[in-house]
Protein backbone atom coordinates (compact mmCIF):
# COMPACT_ATOMS: atom_id res chain seq x y z
CA UNK A 1 0.00 0.00 0.00
CA UNK A 2 2.31 2.76 1.22
CA UNK A 3 5.94 2.69 0.18
CA UNK A 4 8.78 4.94 1.26
CA UNK A 5 12.22 5.50 -0.16
CA UNK A 6 14.65 5.85 2.70
CA UNK A 7 16.67 9.05 2.51
CA UNK A 8 20.29 8.68 1.49
CA UNK A 9 21.95 8.32 4.83
CA UNK A 10 25.65 9.02 4.99
CA UNK A 11 25.63 8.78 8.76
CA UNK A 12 23.84 5.49 9.10
CA UNK A 13 23.36 4.05 12.53
CA UNK A 14 23.38 0.28 12.95
CA UNK A 15 19.56 0.33 13.18
CA UNK A 16 19.17 2.28 9.97
CA UNK A 17 21.62 0.22 7.96
CA UNK A 18 19.64 -2.88 8.90
CA UNK A 19 16.63 -1.55 6.97
CA UNK A 20 15.85 -2.94 3.51
CA UNK A 21 16.21 -0.45 0.66
CA UNK A 22 12.46 -0.22 0.15
CA UNK A 23 9.65 -1.00 2.59
CA UNK A 24 5.96 -1.56 2.08
CA UNK A 25 3.08 -1.99 4.50
CA UNK A 26 1.77 -4.90 2.45
CA UNK A 27 2.63 -8.55 3.03
CA UNK A 28 1.26 -11.74 1.56
CA UNK A 29 -1.12 -12.02 4.52
CA UNK A 30 -2.53 -8.48 4.17
CA UNK A 31 -3.01 -8.99 0.43
CA UNK A 32 -5.06 -12.12 1.09
CA UNK A 33 -7.12 -10.32 3.77
CA UNK A 34 -7.60 -7.38 1.39
CA UNK A 35 -8.87 -9.62 -1.43
CA UNK A 36 -11.20 -11.51 0.95
CA UNK A 37 -12.50 -8.14 2.29
CA UNK A 38 -13.27 -6.94 -1.25
CA UNK A 39 -15.08 -10.23 -2.00
CA UNK A 40 -17.05 -9.93 1.27
CA UNK A 41 -18.01 -6.32 0.45
CA UNK A 42 -19.22 -7.52 -2.98
CA UNK A 43 -21.17 -10.24 -1.20
CA UNK A 44 -22.71 -7.57 1.07
CA UNK A 45 -23.75 -5.49 -1.97
CA UNK A 46 -25.38 -8.59 -3.51
CA UNK A 47 -27.27 -9.51 -0.35
CA UNK A 48 -27.98 -5.96 0.84
CA UNK A 49 -29.21 -4.57 -2.46
CA UNK A 50 -30.34 -7.74 -4.22
CA UNK A 51 -31.32 -10.88 -2.34
CA UNK A 52 -32.69 -9.46 0.92
CA UNK A 53 -36.34 -8.33 0.89
CA UNK A 54 -37.67 -4.80 1.44
CA UNK A 55 -39.10 -4.13 4.91
CA UNK A 56 -42.85 -4.01 5.58
CA UNK A 57 -42.60 -0.62 7.35
CA UNK A 58 -39.29 0.88 6.23
CA UNK A 59 -39.53 -0.33 2.62
CA UNK A 60 -36.23 -0.12 0.66
CA UNK A 61 -34.55 2.19 3.22
CA UNK A 62 -33.96 -0.87 5.44
CA UNK A 63 -30.98 -1.69 3.17
CA UNK A 64 -29.08 1.27 4.66
CA UNK A 65 -28.98 -0.63 7.95
CA UNK A 66 -26.65 -3.29 6.48
CA UNK A 67 -23.96 -0.58 6.52
CA UNK A 68 -25.23 1.53 9.44
CA UNK A 69 -25.28 -1.26 12.05
CA UNK A 70 -21.99 -3.08 11.20
CA UNK A 71 -20.02 0.19 11.03
CA UNK A 72 -21.11 1.30 14.51
CA UNK A 73 -20.42 -2.18 15.95
CA UNK A 74 -16.97 -2.12 14.40
CA UNK A 75 -16.45 1.43 15.68
CA UNK A 76 -17.27 0.22 19.23
CA UNK A 77 -14.82 -2.65 18.72
CA UNK A 78 -12.18 -0.23 17.39
CA UNK A 79 -12.52 2.03 20.45
CA UNK A 80 -12.37 -0.96 22.80
CA UNK A 81 -9.17 -2.07 21.00
CA UNK A 82 -7.85 1.49 21.50
CA UNK A 83 -8.62 1.29 25.24
CA UNK A 84 -7.10 -2.19 25.66
CA UNK A 85 -3.97 -1.24 23.69
CA UNK A 86 -3.70 1.96 25.76
CA UNK A 87 -3.94 -0.09 28.97
CA UNK A 88 -1.33 -2.51 27.65
CA UNK A 89 1.02 0.39 26.92
CA UNK A 90 0.49 2.06 30.31
CA UNK A 91 0.62 -1.03 32.51
CA UNK A 92 3.10 -3.30 30.70
CA UNK A 93 6.72 -3.18 31.84
CA UNK A 94 8.15 -3.07 28.32
CA UNK A 95 6.11 0.04 27.27
CA UNK A 96 6.21 -1.02 23.63
CA UNK A 97 5.25 1.75 21.19
CA UNK A 98 3.57 -0.96 19.11
CA UNK A 99 0.63 -0.84 21.56
CA UNK A 100 0.45 2.94 21.16
CA UNK A 101 0.40 2.68 17.38
CA UNK A 102 -2.29 -0.02 17.52
CA UNK A 103 -4.38 2.29 19.77
CA UNK A 104 -3.94 5.24 17.41
CA UNK A 105 -4.65 3.24 14.24
CA UNK A 106 -7.75 1.66 15.77
CA UNK A 107 -9.09 5.06 16.89
CA UNK A 108 -8.58 6.50 13.39
CA UNK A 109 -10.53 3.64 11.83
CA UNK A 110 -13.19 3.87 14.55
CA UNK A 111 -13.69 7.60 13.88
CA UNK A 112 -14.05 6.87 10.15
CA UNK A 113 -16.63 4.15 10.86
CA UNK A 114 -18.63 6.44 13.21
CA UNK A 115 -18.60 9.10 10.47
CA UNK A 116 -20.02 6.49 8.04
CA UNK A 117 -22.64 5.46 10.64
CA UNK A 118 -23.72 9.08 11.17
CA UNK A 119 -23.80 9.83 7.43
CA UNK A 120 -25.86 6.79 6.41
CA UNK A 121 -27.99 7.16 9.56
CA UNK A 122 -28.84 10.72 8.50
CA UNK A 123 -29.91 9.39 5.07
CA UNK A 124 -32.07 6.73 6.74
CA UNK A 125 -33.53 9.39 9.05
CA UNK A 126 -34.47 11.59 6.09
CA UNK A 127 -36.30 8.66 4.46
CA UNK A 128 -37.99 7.30 7.60
CA UNK A 129 -38.41 10.23 10.02
CA UNK A 130 -38.47 12.96 7.34
CA UNK A 131 -35.42 14.81 8.79
CA UNK A 132 -31.66 14.27 8.59
CA UNK A 133 -31.05 14.86 12.30
CA UNK A 134 -33.09 14.71 15.49
CA UNK A 135 -31.85 15.88 18.90
CA UNK A 136 -32.38 12.42 20.23
CA UNK A 137 -30.38 10.64 22.95
CA UNK A 138 -28.77 8.00 20.71
CA UNK A 139 -27.85 10.47 17.98
CA UNK A 140 -26.53 13.03 20.44
CA UNK A 141 -24.42 10.53 22.39
CA UNK A 142 -23.02 9.09 19.12
CA UNK A 143 -22.09 12.59 17.97
CA UNK A 144 -20.38 13.12 21.35
CA UNK A 145 -18.45 9.87 20.91
CA UNK A 146 -17.33 11.06 17.46
CA UNK A 147 -16.12 14.44 18.78
CA UNK A 148 -14.40 12.82 21.78
CA UNK A 149 -12.30 10.58 19.54
CA UNK A 150 -11.51 13.49 17.21
CA UNK A 151 -10.13 15.12 20.38
CA UNK A 152 -8.16 11.93 21.09
CA UNK A 153 -6.63 12.08 17.60
CA UNK A 154 -5.82 15.78 18.11
CA UNK A 155 -3.99 14.91 21.35
CA UNK A 156 -1.91 12.35 19.46
CA UNK A 157 -0.70 15.20 17.24
CA UNK A 158 0.27 17.54 20.10
CA UNK A 159 3.96 16.99 19.54
CA UNK A 160 6.79 15.91 21.81
CA UNK A 161 8.52 12.54 21.86
CA UNK A 162 6.82 9.30 20.84
CA UNK A 163 6.77 8.21 24.48
CA UNK A 164 5.06 11.47 25.53
CA UNK A 165 2.46 10.99 22.79
CA UNK A 166 1.92 7.38 23.86
CA UNK A 167 1.41 8.17 27.53
CA UNK A 168 -0.92 11.16 27.01
CA UNK A 169 -3.10 9.43 24.46
CA UNK A 170 -3.20 6.16 26.44
CA UNK A 171 -4.77 7.95 29.42
CA UNK A 172 -7.30 9.64 27.16
CA UNK A 173 -8.05 6.42 25.27
CA UNK A 174 -8.97 4.70 28.52
CA UNK A 175 -11.20 7.57 29.67
CA UNK A 176 -13.04 7.98 26.35
CA UNK A 177 -14.16 4.33 26.10
CA UNK A 178 -16.55 4.89 29.05
CA UNK A 179 -18.88 6.66 26.60
CA UNK A 180 -19.66 3.47 24.65
CA UNK A 181 -22.12 1.94 27.19
CA UNK A 182 -23.71 5.38 27.47
CA UNK A 183 -24.29 5.45 23.68
CA UNK A 184 -25.52 1.86 23.47
CA UNK A 185 -27.94 2.04 26.39
CA UNK A 186 -29.04 5.66 25.77
CA UNK A 187 -32.11 4.39 23.91
CA UNK A 188 -33.28 2.59 27.04
CA UNK A 189 -32.15 5.27 29.52
CA UNK A 190 -33.90 8.18 27.82
CA UNK A 191 -36.68 6.36 25.88
CA UNK A 192 -35.16 7.63 22.64
CA UNK A 193 -36.75 8.09 19.22
CA UNK A 194 -34.06 5.76 17.83
CA UNK A 195 -35.31 2.17 18.04
CA UNK A 196 -33.91 -0.19 20.65
CA UNK A 197 -31.33 -2.85 19.76
CA UNK A 198 -32.86 -5.58 17.58
CA UNK A 199 -29.93 -7.99 17.63
CA UNK A 200 -27.59 -6.89 20.44
CA UNK A 201 -30.30 -6.69 23.11
CA UNK A 202 -30.19 -8.14 26.58
CA UNK A 203 -33.26 -10.40 26.29
CA UNK A 204 -31.55 -12.54 23.61
CA UNK A 205 -34.58 -12.45 21.29
CA UNK A 206 -33.74 -11.36 17.74
CA UNK A 207 -36.82 -9.86 16.11
CA UNK A 208 -35.71 -9.97 12.47
CA UNK A 209 -36.39 -11.79 9.19
CA UNK A 210 -33.89 -14.60 8.50
CA UNK A 211 -32.50 -13.26 5.21
CA UNK A 212 -32.25 -9.74 6.61
CA UNK A 213 -30.36 -11.07 9.62
CA UNK A 214 -28.04 -12.99 7.28
CA UNK A 215 -27.39 -9.84 5.20
CA UNK A 216 -26.53 -8.02 8.42
CA UNK A 217 -24.19 -10.88 9.31
CA UNK A 218 -22.51 -10.54 5.90
CA UNK A 219 -22.11 -6.82 6.61
CA UNK A 220 -20.43 -7.54 9.95
CA UNK A 221 -18.03 -10.04 8.31
CA UNK A 222 -17.17 -7.63 5.46
CA UNK A 223 -16.54 -4.64 7.73
CA UNK A 224 -14.57 -6.77 10.22
CA UNK A 225 -12.24 -7.88 7.43
CA UNK A 226 -11.95 -4.27 6.26
CA UNK A 227 -11.10 -3.20 9.83
CA UNK A 228 -8.39 -5.87 10.17
CA UNK A 229 -6.90 -4.97 6.78
CA UNK A 230 -6.87 -1.23 7.58
CA UNK A 231 -5.43 -1.89 11.06
CA UNK A 232 -2.50 -3.90 9.69
CA UNK A 233 -1.64 -1.28 7.08
CA UNK A 234 -2.12 1.70 9.38
CA UNK A 235 -0.06 0.34 12.28
CA UNK A 236 2.75 -0.47 9.83
CA UNK A 237 2.60 2.93 8.16
CA UNK A 238 2.61 4.56 11.62
CA UNK A 239 5.72 2.56 12.53
CA UNK A 240 7.33 3.86 9.34
CA UNK A 241 6.30 7.45 10.12
CA UNK A 242 7.87 7.12 13.58
CA UNK A 243 11.02 5.67 12.06
CA UNK A 244 11.17 8.45 9.49
CA UNK A 245 10.86 11.09 12.24
CA UNK A 246 13.63 9.45 14.25
CA UNK A 247 15.82 9.12 11.18
CA UNK A 248 15.19 12.76 10.29
CA UNK A 249 16.31 13.75 13.79
CA UNK A 250 19.38 11.50 13.61
CA UNK A 251 20.33 12.96 10.25
CA UNK A 252 19.83 16.53 11.43
CA UNK A 253 22.03 15.79 14.44
CA UNK A 254 24.70 14.23 12.23
CA UNK A 255 24.69 17.26 9.91
CA UNK A 256 25.01 19.65 12.88
CA UNK A 257 27.85 17.53 14.31
CA UNK A 258 29.62 17.56 10.93
CA UNK A 259 29.21 21.37 10.77
CA UNK A 260 30.56 21.67 14.31
CA UNK A 261 33.53 19.46 13.41
CA UNK A 262 34.28 21.63 10.33
CA UNK A 263 34.08 24.80 12.42
CA UNK A 264 36.40 23.27 14.99
CA UNK A 265 38.91 22.29 12.28
CA UNK A 266 38.78 25.80 10.83
CA UNK A 267 39.23 27.27 14.28
CA UNK A 268 42.31 25.18 15.00
CA UNK A 269 43.97 26.26 11.73
CA UNK A 270 42.87 29.94 12.01
CA UNK A 271 44.77 31.20 15.12
CA UNK A 272 48.35 31.05 13.70
CA UNK A 273 47.27 33.10 10.65
CA UNK A 274 45.52 35.59 12.90
CA UNK A 275 48.54 35.78 15.16
CA UNK A 276 50.88 36.33 12.22
CA UNK A 277 48.57 38.99 10.85
CA UNK A 278 48.34 40.65 14.24
CA UNK A 279 52.09 40.36 14.55
CA UNK A 280 52.75 42.00 11.18
CA UNK A 281 50.27 44.77 12.01
CA UNK A 282 51.97 45.55 15.24
CA UNK B 1 -1.71 15.03 50.37
CA UNK B 2 -4.70 17.08 51.58
CA UNK B 3 -2.41 19.67 53.19
CA UNK B 4 -0.41 20.07 49.97
CA UNK B 5 -3.66 20.26 47.95
CA UNK B 6 -4.97 23.00 50.26
CA UNK B 7 -1.67 24.90 49.93
CA UNK B 8 -1.87 24.72 46.12
CA UNK B 9 -5.52 25.81 46.16
CA UNK B 10 -4.68 28.72 48.49
CA UNK B 11 -1.75 29.68 46.24
CA UNK B 12 -3.97 29.70 43.14
CA UNK B 13 -6.65 31.75 44.85
CA UNK B 14 -4.02 34.18 46.18
CA UNK B 15 -2.66 34.63 42.65
CA UNK B 16 -6.20 35.32 41.43
CA UNK B 17 -6.93 37.75 44.25
CA UNK B 18 -3.82 39.73 43.40
CA UNK B 19 -4.12 39.62 39.60
CA UNK B 20 -7.95 40.04 39.62
CA UNK B 21 -8.16 38.38 36.18
CA UNK B 22 -11.29 36.44 37.10
CA UNK B 23 -13.11 39.40 38.60
CA UNK B 24 -12.00 41.93 35.99
CA UNK B 25 -12.17 39.75 32.86
CA UNK B 26 -13.90 36.38 33.28
CA UNK B 27 -16.95 37.58 35.23
CA UNK B 28 -17.64 40.43 32.76
CA UNK B 29 -17.17 37.90 29.91
CA UNK B 30 -19.78 35.59 31.48
CA UNK B 31 -22.10 38.58 31.96
CA UNK B 32 -21.80 39.70 28.35
CA UNK B 33 -22.43 36.09 27.23
CA UNK B 34 -25.75 36.13 29.15
CA UNK B 35 -26.70 39.47 27.58
CA UNK B 36 -25.72 38.18 24.12
CA UNK B 37 -28.01 35.16 24.56
CA UNK B 38 -30.84 37.58 25.36
CA UNK B 39 -30.05 39.63 22.23
CA UNK B 40 -30.00 36.48 20.08
CA UNK B 41 -33.20 34.93 21.42
CA UNK B 42 -35.05 38.22 22.03
CA UNK B 43 -38.35 36.76 23.26
CA UNK B 44 -39.30 36.65 26.95
CA UNK B 45 -41.23 33.36 26.68
CA UNK B 46 -38.27 31.69 24.93
CA UNK B 47 -35.84 33.05 27.54
CA UNK B 48 -38.05 31.77 30.38
CA UNK B 49 -37.86 28.27 28.92
CA UNK B 50 -34.16 28.15 28.07
CA UNK B 51 -32.69 30.23 30.94
CA UNK B 52 -31.34 27.23 32.99
CA UNK B 53 -29.53 25.89 29.93
CA UNK B 54 -28.08 29.31 29.09
CA UNK B 55 -26.72 29.71 32.62
CA UNK B 56 -24.83 26.42 32.34
CA UNK B 57 -23.71 27.14 28.80
CA UNK B 58 -22.23 30.46 29.97
CA UNK B 59 -20.58 28.53 32.84
CA UNK B 60 -18.97 26.08 30.36
CA UNK B 61 -17.57 28.89 28.21
CA UNK B 62 -16.20 30.65 31.28
CA UNK B 63 -14.77 27.35 32.55
CA UNK B 64 -12.59 27.17 29.44
CA UNK B 65 -11.29 30.68 30.02
CA UNK B 66 -10.54 30.03 33.71
CA UNK B 67 -8.82 26.69 32.99
CA UNK B 68 -6.60 28.34 30.36
CA UNK B 69 -5.73 30.99 32.91
CA UNK B 70 -5.09 28.62 35.81
CA UNK B 71 -2.61 26.56 33.78
CA UNK B 72 -1.02 29.54 32.04
CA UNK B 73 0.22 30.78 35.43
CA UNK B 74 1.84 27.38 36.03
CA UNK B 75 3.45 26.81 32.63
CA UNK B 76 4.73 30.37 32.01
CA UNK B 77 7.45 29.98 34.62
CA UNK B 78 7.69 26.19 34.51
CA UNK B 79 6.03 26.01 37.92
CA UNK B 80 4.26 22.72 37.14
CA UNK B 81 7.60 21.07 36.29
CA UNK B 82 9.17 22.64 39.37
CA UNK B 83 6.45 21.16 41.58
CA UNK B 84 6.98 17.72 40.03
CA UNK B 85 10.76 17.98 40.43
CA UNK B 86 10.22 19.02 44.05
CA UNK B 87 8.42 15.71 44.54
CA UNK B 88 4.90 17.08 44.99
CA UNK B 89 2.30 14.32 44.63
CA UNK B 90 0.51 14.83 41.26
CA UNK B 91 -2.79 13.87 42.94
CA UNK B 92 -2.29 16.76 45.36
CA UNK B 93 -1.62 19.13 42.45
CA UNK B 94 -4.80 17.89 40.75
CA UNK B 95 -6.99 18.17 43.84
CA UNK B 96 -5.52 21.56 44.79
CA UNK B 97 -6.00 23.09 41.38
CA UNK B 98 -9.49 21.57 41.07
CA UNK B 99 -10.45 23.03 44.48
CA UNK B 100 -9.32 26.52 43.45
CA UNK B 101 -11.07 26.17 40.09
CA UNK B 102 -14.23 24.90 41.80
CA UNK B 103 -14.30 27.87 44.17
CA UNK B 104 -13.99 30.32 41.27
CA UNK B 105 -16.71 28.46 39.37
CA UNK B 106 -19.09 28.64 42.35
CA UNK B 107 -18.65 32.41 42.52
CA UNK B 108 -19.23 32.61 38.78
CA UNK B 109 -22.38 30.43 38.93
CA UNK B 110 -23.84 32.52 41.76
CA UNK B 111 -23.31 35.62 39.63
CA UNK B 112 -24.83 33.96 36.56
CA UNK B 113 -27.94 32.88 38.48
CA UNK B 114 -28.23 36.47 39.71
CA UNK B 115 -27.95 37.62 36.08
CA UNK B 116 -30.68 35.12 35.07
CA UNK B 117 -32.98 36.58 37.73
CA UNK B 118 -32.32 40.12 36.54
CA UNK B 119 -32.12 39.66 32.75
CA UNK B 120 -34.34 36.63 32.14
CA UNK B 121 -36.88 37.12 34.95
CA UNK B 122 -36.16 33.72 36.58
CA UNK B 123 -37.51 33.17 40.10
CA UNK B 124 -37.79 30.47 42.78
CA UNK B 125 -41.38 29.09 42.94
CA UNK B 126 -43.04 30.33 46.15
CA UNK B 127 -44.97 27.08 46.85
CA UNK B 128 -41.81 25.05 47.64
CA UNK B 129 -39.11 27.69 48.01
CA UNK B 130 -36.99 25.74 50.54
CA UNK B 131 -36.95 22.55 48.43
CA UNK B 132 -36.07 24.55 45.32
CA UNK B 133 -33.17 26.35 47.00
CA UNK B 134 -31.77 23.08 48.43
CA UNK B 135 -32.00 21.46 44.97
CA UNK B 136 -30.39 24.48 43.32
CA UNK B 137 -27.47 24.62 45.78
CA UNK B 138 -26.88 20.83 45.64
CA UNK B 139 -26.95 20.93 41.84
CA UNK B 140 -24.42 23.76 41.78
CA UNK B 141 -22.07 21.92 44.16
CA UNK B 142 -22.27 18.56 42.33
CA UNK B 143 -21.96 20.10 38.86
CA UNK B 144 -19.06 22.31 39.98
CA UNK B 145 -17.09 19.30 41.31
CA UNK B 146 -17.48 17.51 37.96
CA UNK B 147 -16.62 20.60 35.90
CA UNK B 148 -13.59 21.46 38.03
CA UNK B 149 -12.23 17.90 37.86
CA UNK B 150 -12.64 17.56 34.07
CA UNK B 151 -11.34 21.10 33.48
CA UNK B 152 -8.24 20.48 35.60
CA UNK B 153 -7.51 17.14 33.95
CA UNK B 154 -7.71 18.43 30.38
CA UNK B 155 -6.12 21.77 31.30
CA UNK B 156 -3.11 19.84 32.61
CA UNK B 157 -3.04 17.69 29.49
CA UNK B 158 -3.10 20.60 27.04
CA UNK B 159 -0.91 22.97 29.12
CA UNK B 160 2.29 24.15 27.53
CA UNK B 161 1.65 22.75 24.06
CA UNK B 162 1.17 24.63 20.83
CA UNK B 163 -2.53 24.84 20.00
CA UNK B 164 -3.66 24.13 23.57
CA UNK B 165 -6.12 27.06 23.36
CA UNK B 166 -8.05 25.31 20.61
CA UNK B 167 -7.53 21.78 21.89
CA UNK B 168 -8.98 22.48 25.34
CA UNK B 169 -12.57 23.22 24.15
CA UNK B 170 -12.47 20.21 21.80
CA UNK B 171 -11.57 17.90 24.69
CA UNK B 172 -13.54 19.53 27.49
CA UNK B 173 -16.93 20.33 25.95
CA UNK B 174 -17.84 16.73 24.92
CA UNK B 175 -16.59 15.44 28.29
CA UNK B 176 -18.73 17.86 30.31
CA UNK B 177 -21.85 17.36 28.16
CA UNK B 178 -23.43 15.08 30.82
CA UNK B 179 -23.04 17.95 33.34
CA UNK B 180 -24.66 20.39 30.92
CA UNK B 181 -27.64 18.04 30.42
CA UNK B 182 -28.02 16.99 34.07
CA UNK B 183 -27.50 20.42 35.62
CA UNK B 184 -29.90 22.07 33.17
CA UNK B 185 -32.63 19.50 33.92
CA UNK B 186 -32.10 19.83 37.68
CA UNK B 187 -32.25 23.64 37.59
CA UNK B 188 -35.37 23.48 35.42
CA UNK B 189 -36.97 21.45 38.21
CA UNK B 190 -35.73 23.89 40.87
CA UNK B 191 -37.14 26.98 39.15
CA UNK B 192 -40.23 25.20 37.79
CA UNK B 193 -39.55 25.66 34.06
CA UNK B 194 -42.49 24.35 31.96
CA UNK B 195 -44.24 22.99 35.05
CA UNK B 196 -41.28 20.81 36.22
CA UNK B 197 -41.41 19.90 39.92
CA UNK B 198 -38.59 19.73 42.47
CA UNK B 199 -38.83 15.95 42.98
CA UNK B 200 -37.96 15.35 39.29
CA UNK B 201 -34.66 17.18 39.72
CA UNK B 202 -33.07 14.84 42.27
CA UNK B 203 -32.46 12.00 39.80
CA UNK B 204 -30.35 14.44 37.75
CA UNK B 205 -28.45 15.45 40.89
CA UNK B 206 -27.73 11.72 41.30
CA UNK B 207 -26.25 11.63 37.79
CA UNK B 208 -24.22 14.79 38.48
CA UNK B 209 -22.86 13.33 41.73
CA UNK B 210 -21.92 10.08 40.02
CA UNK B 211 -20.16 12.04 37.27
CA UNK B 212 -18.36 14.21 39.84
CA UNK B 213 -17.10 11.18 41.82
CA UNK B 214 -15.92 9.44 38.61
CA UNK B 215 -14.25 12.63 37.34
CA UNK B 216 -12.46 13.37 40.64
CA UNK B 217 -11.24 9.78 41.16
CA UNK B 218 -10.37 9.24 37.46
CA UNK B 219 -8.74 12.66 37.23
CA UNK B 220 -6.62 12.15 40.35
CA UNK B 221 -5.35 8.83 38.98
CA UNK B 222 -4.78 10.05 35.41
CA UNK B 223 -3.24 13.44 36.18
CA UNK B 224 0.15 12.02 37.21
CA UNK B 225 0.88 10.15 33.94
CA UNK B 226 -0.43 13.11 31.93
CA UNK B 227 1.92 15.76 33.33
CA UNK B 228 4.82 13.43 34.12
CA UNK B 229 6.67 13.77 30.80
Amino acid sequence: MTTIEPAKAEHDTARQSALPSQRSTATRGTRIIGIVAVVALGWLVAFGLGFSPADRDQDESVRILYVHVPTIWLAYLAFVVTAVSSAMYLFSKKKSLGWDRAAGASAEIGVTFVAVTLAVGAMWGRLTWGVFWQWDARLTTTALLFVTYIGYLAVRRLGGSHEQRAKRSAVLGMIAVVEIPLVHFSVKMWRSLHQEATVANLDGDTKMDGLMLFSLFVGVIAFTLLYVWLMLHRTRSMAMEDLLEERGLDEALAVRRAEAAETATAATSAPPTATMKTGSDS
Amino acid sequence: MITVACLIAAKDLRVERRSKIVTNQVLPFAGITMVSFAFALDKQNVLDTVAPGLVWLATMFSLLVIVQRTFAIETDDGALDAMRVAGVDPRAIFVGKAMALGFQLLVLEAMLFGAAVIFYGESIPSNNAFGSVVLLVTTMLSATCGLAAVGTLYGGLAAGFKGSETLLPLLTLPAVAPVLIGATKAVESAVGTSGAVVSEGWQWVGLLTLFAVAAVVGGALAFGPLIDD
